[in-house]
């Protein structure tokens, strides 16, 4: 870090980095929720179109696309808790980094479990 | 004993430094609010999503015209569904409105972003919204009871 920044409480602390996280994945879910209304909107077309999409879905490669997707939308939704818990929780300012940590702990435990599951039907060919 | 000492920022500025002056009245403590309400919502409703398509049954390999079908036969999910697609849009947009707002400096680009954006979100919604009330589950030959 440079020096010019080292006076400032905020800037390359744990405050910025999940504000740019949270940025981040917020973009990307978007992202992915247009295009997933327009692929959803095929059943509209015909049951042919909507099943040629959604087996493009059920590729490996793109289910390691899906997994970080739900990585996203995971650490998204329980630092979303934390920053209600910073804004409401009168204490919340005061723990807003031992909860971020709270919020690492809980992501690498669903992600774990989700991956085990999702991969496991991705990846085994049946 | 006591000097009568103005309140900093009472009357004293010049009107065109006020910056409240062009106010949007609550609008942006009412987004404020909504973000945090709908995300709690969201919450349970895209965990719910996630966990009934991907990790029950056969997961992802499961997903086929017939499976929506099944869900959708049950109104409960329509309005799953629903409800997740409008409070996700809404919030979606909400927040890439923040993101320009911040970035984007020049009022024309500003502009023509947020045009794009709601123009998205107005389509997105209104396609999602019709096809969920639309959906017909009966395909020539099809075995469902609705469709006898």
């Amino acid at each position: 870090m440079s020096k010019a920044s080292s006076g400032t409480l905020y800037r390359g602390h744990e405050g910025m980095w999940s504000w740019v996280g949270h940025r981040v994945t917020g973009v990307v879910i978007f992202l992915f929720l247009l295009v997933h209304v327009l692929d959803t909107s095929l059943v509209r077309v015909s049951p042919g179109a909507y099943d040629a999409v959604m087996s493009t879905y059920k590729n490996p490669l793109m289910a390691l696309g899906e997994t970080a997707l739900v990585a996203a939308i995971v650490f998204h939704a329980f630092n979303g808790l934390r920053l209600i818990l910073v804004d409401f929780w009168k204490s919340g300012t005061k723990y807003h980094r031992q909860m971020l940590w709270g919020v690492l702990a809980l992501w690498v435990i669903t992600m774990v479990a989700f991956s085990i599951r999702h991969l496991s039907i991705a990846f085994g060919g049946h | 004993m006591s000097a009568d000492i103005a309140a900093p920022r009472s009357q004293r500025l010049d009107p065109k430094y006020v910056r409240a002056r062009k106010s949007r009245g609550s609008f942006e403590m009412i987004a404020w609010l909504f973000m945090r309400l709908s995300g709690v919502a969201l919450i349970v409703l895209i965990f719910g999503h996630l966990f009934a398509n991907l990790m029950l049954g056969e997961g992802i390999t499961g997903i086929n015209f017939g499976f929506v079908a099944g869900k959708w036969a049950d109104p409960v999910w329509m309005f799953w569904d629903l409800a997740m697609l409008w409070l996700a849009m809404l919030h979606g947009t909400n927040g890439v409105r923040t993101i320009i707002n911040d970035y984007a400096e020049k009022p024309v680009t500003r502009v023509w972003l947020k045009g794009i954006l709601y123009v998205a979100t107005i389509v997105i919604v209104v396609l999602g919204t019709l096809v969920i009330f639309t959906f017909d589950p009966c395909i020539p030959g099809s075995t469902l009871s609705v469709c006898q």
